[in-house]
């Protein structure tokens, strides 16, 4: 029996990177096949080449036992591939129908193709359970149900092929196993699915086979069922590495931080945060759980200072912060609050400044990088270097334009810049998100040194392993409130899971749905 | 003072024609993302190339095929430069503008010899006014013969195709797949992209679109609404059709009535000229003019309401690693 899809030799180089070179990977009718490999292994590359966003420079794809040539998304969805992107391609003003219909219209007009999308996606709902209210607006439902739209959007176009990239990084750990219960259902319908992920666990979980890539190489092909996931980590690294983060016991000293009743407003009247009151000591790390969008950067920027919260106050470095007298982020970090944003591309880095020049962004009025008018470039470039060395760096070049390096790099470079500050206190946000296996050891060492030395550390992730693995007290944010706080020893992915969508209730999800105005 | 009403919708009518399809034109490319800040160049380079066009071959008809090929070939250019080569709309945009702003003086200088005109119009060489059936008839019955005969009878017929548009583009806004598409294209290129369309494509489709409506507009200005190419003529019209179209928000029915919003504004400040208001006394004619222009900036600043137009508007459309 022909595989699915079978890629031969499939190398492609963009300048000076080989980001696949050779490529072999066969995937069996009906399976799920995993690709794993850190961040910059060449996964998404491949994908895009599947998928006909970029062309090989070498090597050839077969479907179904043919050759096939895929120039453009256009071939690929004609060979029956489908992608469900990290980044949803979908068009938010437009309604679930509109996003469905859009490139498959059946006609110049619309009226008769969206009649029969509407029977359908009927159908598509019925045997896949994906249910969906198609003529919401998309920006308005919740990622998971954005996500459904997508693999509708595959399903619709007749896609036997589906990949999957990253799907997971945005669910809650239930949405997550909805999805994986779609597609074994998907599967049992005979359809492939890749499934890229850098989660282990998932790949142990759902897939029948798994390969590895690595700089631009596949690596290794395992039977799921024969491997394991010290084995798979391993292979994506190439050394050995650990899982978890060593660390003591946390000595907790006197209270750094205190908010009582946070509550800050959107500029819709929408409260986004809910009387929140937390407190931070020296010598520990608090983590905040939660899905993405529960509030969690919201209280980043109301602690950092760069939005004002509307009630409650802070009592922090020995002053009280509240509406009637806040403090912006520049007074913050003077208090010695540092922050490392959540994203690093729209808050953390100036993309398109050098590397020295956003390693000083937020302390660049300091004395140390400034001389009496201009300022001092030699003082930030010598500091720069020490600081690529320290951290590790790569490419330790203090002229490359930040945008240019790798996510784990330039995170390096944000954390690097804040650290380096000697703050009492460290907000950090999805410390970890885009960044590859390696740099995540070190940056977690960093974070346990910090704390080590006496200082609170803040850790806002939605990643529960890192929240697990780091935090000493876990607190969980829903709807912008606090709904619970336990002892990181008490803490599993279960009971965290379920605070992380408000106890217990998935019923919520429906409910939420239904009140979608179309 | 009804009399008054009428005659001043009916200048309202002939002055928002030329703003209707600049607009349109403004909606097409701008909802597929590229911002057209060239509508006034293009205005311009059509009224020149129809007024020169009906002048050499006598009729009005071939002035307006060139006047809609000179748009079209301009609107080609700024695609080019913003499409193909992900240049900055609005430097391109500019550049048309002050390009065509020379080119017509200097062009209608070498071939005609007029100072930076064209000959004068008149009989075929000009799209003259349709008279409704019965309109002289209806001309005495009470309020509905003024609104006949003197309000919807007695413009050329480009006034009509201007107002017709309306409807024909919400039609193909929201009704087929090229609007469907032209809209997606503006919110988010890279979805249109993993559907399997060229975006490309589409851009230049909305901006051929496009170069067609304001063909029509300038032709109207030159060989409709006056006998002959001027200097400057298009006079700031497509800047004002860009303000109407955010104002209107980016849709057909709602830029429609910000045009007829403008238009009457404009009507009215012919009509001020010179009269006294009691209590007021003169009102400068610049006062009433500026007005439009003061809404517009209202609007922007968000007291009319927030203007949210296409997401992905006047950015290049780069792939990237998905």
């Amino acid at each position: 029996m022909p595989y699915a899809i079978e890629l031969r030799d499939i190398s492609k180089r963009f300048g000076a990177v080989q980001a696949n070179k050779d490529i072999c990977l066969q995937v069996p009718a009906g399976t799920i096949h995993g690709i794993i490999g850190e961040n910059g292994a060449g996964k998404s590359t491949l994908m895009s080449i599947i998928y006909g966003f970029y062309e090989a420079d070498t090597g050839h794809i077969e479907v179904d036992g043919k050759r096939v040539e895929i120039r453009n998304s256009q071939d690929a969805i004609t060979a029956g591939i489908g992608m469900v992107h990290q980044h949803f391609m979908l068009v938010d003003t437009f309604s679930v129908l509109e996003n469905v219909i859009l490139g498959a219209e059946g006609g110049a007009l619309l009226k008769g193709g969206v009649a029969a999308a509407r029977v359908e996606l009927q159908r598509l709902a019925n045997e896949y359970s994906l249910d969906i209210d198609v003529d919401a607006i998309v920006e308005e439902l919740p990622v998971g149900l954005q996500q459904r739209v997508e693999i509708l959007k595959a399903l619709y176009r007749g896609a036997r092929i589906l990949i999957l990239d990253e799907p997971t990084g945005v669910l809650t750990p239930q949405e997550a196993d909805h999805l994986f219960r779609i597609l074994k259902a998907l599967k049992d319908q005979g359809v492939t699915i890749l499934l890229i992920t850098h989660k282990l666990r998932e790949i142990m979980a759902s897939t029948d086979n798994v390969s590895v890539m690595r700089q631009g190489e596949m690596v290794a092909h395992r039977e799921t069922a024969h491997t394991s996931k010290e084995e798979l980590a391993e292979l994506m690294v190439g050394k050995k590495v650990r899982l978890t983060v060593d660390k003591d016991d946390a000595k907790p000293q006197d209270v750094l931080l205190s908010a009582q009743n946070l509550s800050q407003f959107d500029s819709q009247g929408v409260k986004r945060l809910k009387n929140v009151s937390l407190t931070l000591r020296a010598g520990e790390i608090l983590g905040i759980a939660g899905v993405s969008g529960n509030g969690q950067s919201e209280l980043l920027n109301v602690l950092s200072g760069i939005t004002p919260m509307d009630e409650g106050e802070i009592h922090f470095a020995g002053q009280v912060i509240n509406a009637k007298s806040p403090r912006d982020a520049a007074q913050m970090r003077d208090l010695k609050m540092a922050h490392v944003p959540e994203d690093r591309h729209k808050m953390g880095l100036v993309t398109g400044f050098e590397a020295y020049e956003a390693a000083v962004l937020g302390y660049h009025n300091s004395l140390a990088y400034n001389g009496k008018i201009l300022m001092n470039r030699k003082a930030m470039l010598d500091e720069c270097n020490e600081r690529m060395a320290a951290w590790d760096v790569r490419p330790p070049n203090p002229h490359l334009k930040t945008a240019n390096f790798s996510g784990g790099n330039q995170q390096k470079i944000v954390i690097a810049r804040e650290v380096e500050q000697n703050p009492e206190v460290l907000l950090i946000g999805q410390p970890t998100r885009g960044v590859d296996i390696g740099a995540i050891e070190n940056i977690h060492e960093q974070i346990v040194k910090l704390r080590d030395a006496g200082k609170g550390i803040l850790l806002v992730s939605v990643e529960l392993d890192e929240i697990m693995a780091l935090s000493d007290r876990i607190v969980v944010m829903f709807d912008g409130a606090v709904v619970g706080e336990l002892d990181a020893k008490d803490a599993d992915e279960r009971t965290l899971g379920l605070m992380m969508a408000n106890a217990h209730n998935k019923e919520q999800e429906g409910e939420e749905q239904e009140g979608v105005s179309a | 003072m009804f009399e008054t009403l009428i005659l001043m919708l009916d200048a309202t009518m002939r002055v928002s024609t030329p703003l209707i399809l600049a607009a349109l034109a403004g909606l097409y490319s701008e909802r597929a993302g590229i911002v057209d800040i060239g509508l006034e160049g293009k205005i311009l380079g059509s009224a020149f190339a129809a007024a020169a066009g009906a002048a050499v071959f006598g009729s009005a008809w071939i002035g307006l095929c060139l006047g809609i090929l000179a748009s079209v070939s301009l609107a080609m250019i700024h695609g080019f430069a913003c499409i193909t080569h992900r240049g900055d709309h609005i430097v391109s945009g500019v550049a048309i503008n002050t390009i065509v702003a020379g080119l017509t003086v200097t062009l209608s200088m070498y071939w005609f010899g007029m100072g930076g005109q064209t000959p004068a119009l008149s009989g075929d060489a000009r799209f003259l006014d349709i008279t409704f059936p019965f309109a002289d008839a209806l001309q005495d019955v009470p309020v509905i013969g003024a609104i006949y005969s003197n309000l919807l009878s007695g413009h050329n017929i480009l006034v009509y195709l201007a107002f017709a548009m309306v409807p024909l583009t919400y039609w193909v806004v929201y009704k087929t797949r090229f609007g469907l598409r032209l809209r997606a294209v503006g919110e988010n290129p890279h979805a249109v992209d993993t559907a399997g369309i060229s975006v490309a494509f589409i851009r230049y489709r909305a901006l051929i679109v496009c170069g067609i409506l304001c063909g029509l507009a300038g032709a109207y200005l030159s060989t409709a609404h006056n006998a002959g190419f001027l200097k400057d003529m298009s006079a700031g019209k497509g800047y004002m059709a860009l303000a109407a179209l955010i104002f209107g928000k980016w849709r057909p029915v709602p830029v429609l009535l910000a045009c007829l919003l403008f238009g009457f504004l404009d009507a009215v400040a012919v009509r001020m000229q010179g009269v006294e208001i009691p209590g007021i006394g003169q009102v400068p004619v610049q006062a009433i003019e500026v007005l439009p222009y003061v809404l517009t900036v209202l609007l922007l600043a968000g007291f009319i309401g927030k203007a949210v137009g296409p997401k992905a508007i006047g950015r290049p459309y780069v792939k990237e690693r998905a």
